[in-house]
């Protein structure tokens, strides 16, 4: 049997038909079974508010510690429009999610993120 | 712009308008109730929470009300809020390591994912400005202060990032400058009180 670790990667597409609520607990429960979670399109702000909420409910000293969450930066294509009303975009990008004791992030650049993951123990 | 916050002075002053609430976010350890006390002392000689290098010692919103702040030559009246240090995960093995009892130490890791959320609860309703502490030797980069900024941000609440702890050797604002270009950087040391006129003068700025 294969040792390792499940790593659930998410289309947008897919993502863009779910609620928020709908959203965290696919994460929430994948993370719980000890699953990566790669999102194609990440969580905006407000979601990631739920979620790191939603966490906290769900830490279990001795059973669940939390997440490890990781994004690239924010890409900076802006449009004349936004450039020149100084508005900036909040679209998220790919979003790397797994339990903490599972998923280390190893570094982070504007276009690459480095990350180590272990099987549950 | 010019026009409307002189519109809002105007009837803020003739209808008495509510007194801005700023909150204090920052990671754990960051020095938020370090700033706070010192703000509150600064206002009233007075503390508002204890302090330790034991990650998570606030684990409760502790709330100040009608502190006048005071620059140069104007006041302004606020109500602080020191919330409890925001991350993604609390393991009560890393209390173990301060010497407590396992007991202890699951007790503070229950009550401090309480306090955690109660902080984003605070933010979602009950925060008109934000003071985000953070600690200067450490790295600004992290996950949780991004995802943070960018929460304060879609809100769209008024924010001053504070780069706490200059007074240390490898202490470096300029990383958390860099990091943050967008929102207005003051370097203090809550725990030396260093650069607070700095501080008192950009709140009057930014939270009037």
């Amino acid at each position: 049997m294969i040792q390792g670790v499940q790593i659930d990667m998410i289309s947008a597409e897919r993502v863009s038909k779910m609620t928020s609520y709908e959203k965290i607990r696919l994460i929430l429960d994948d993370v719980h079974q000890g699953c990566v979670v790669v999102l194609e399109k990440g969580l905006t702000p407000e979601e990631q508010g739920k979620l790191l909420e939603a966490t906290m409910m769900e830490i279990t000293p001795g059973a669940f510690s939390g997440i490890e969450i990781e994004t690239y930066p924010a890409s900076d294509n802006r449009g004349v429009f936004t450039k020149l009303f100084g508005k900036k975009s909040q679209a998220p990008r790919l979003m790397v999610i797994g339990p903490v004791d599972q998923l280390k992030m190893l570094s982070k650049e504007k276009d690459r993120l480095i990350a180590w993951a272990s099987a549950a123990q | 712009m010019a026009k409307f916050k002189l519109f809002r002075s105007f009837f803020g002053k003739l209808f008495g308008k509510k007194r801005s609430r700023v909150g204090i976010y920052g990671p754990p350890n960051a020095g938020k109730t370090t700033l706070a006390n010192r703000i509150v002392r600064d206002a009233t000689g007075e503390a508002i929470g204890p302090v330790s290098e034991i990650p998570h010692e606030t684990r409760r919103a502790r709330r100040k009300e009608g502190l006048e702040v005071s620059s140069g030559g104007s006041k302004m009246m606020i109500d602080i809020v020191d919330t409890p240090g925001v991350t993604t995960k609390i393991d009560y093995h890393e209390f173990l390591e301060y010497g407590m009892d396992q007991d202890e130490a699951v007790a503070r890791a229950r009550e401090a994912t309480e306090g955690v959320a109660e902080a984003m609860h605070w933010l979602r309703e009950d925060i008109d400005g934000v003071i985000y502490v953070l600690d200067s030797t450490q790295d600004p980069f992290m996950h949780v202060n991004i995802m943070m900024v960018g929460i304060i941000e879609s809100r769209k609440l008024p924010v001053i990032i504070v780069a706490n702890k200059i007074d240390l050797p490898d202490a470096s604002p300029q990383r958390i400058k860099s990091a943050f270009p967008q929102h207005p950087v003051v370097e203090i040391s809550g725990l030396e009180g260093n650069n607070m006129d700095a501080l008192y003068a950009k709140m009057e700025e930014v939270f009037r």
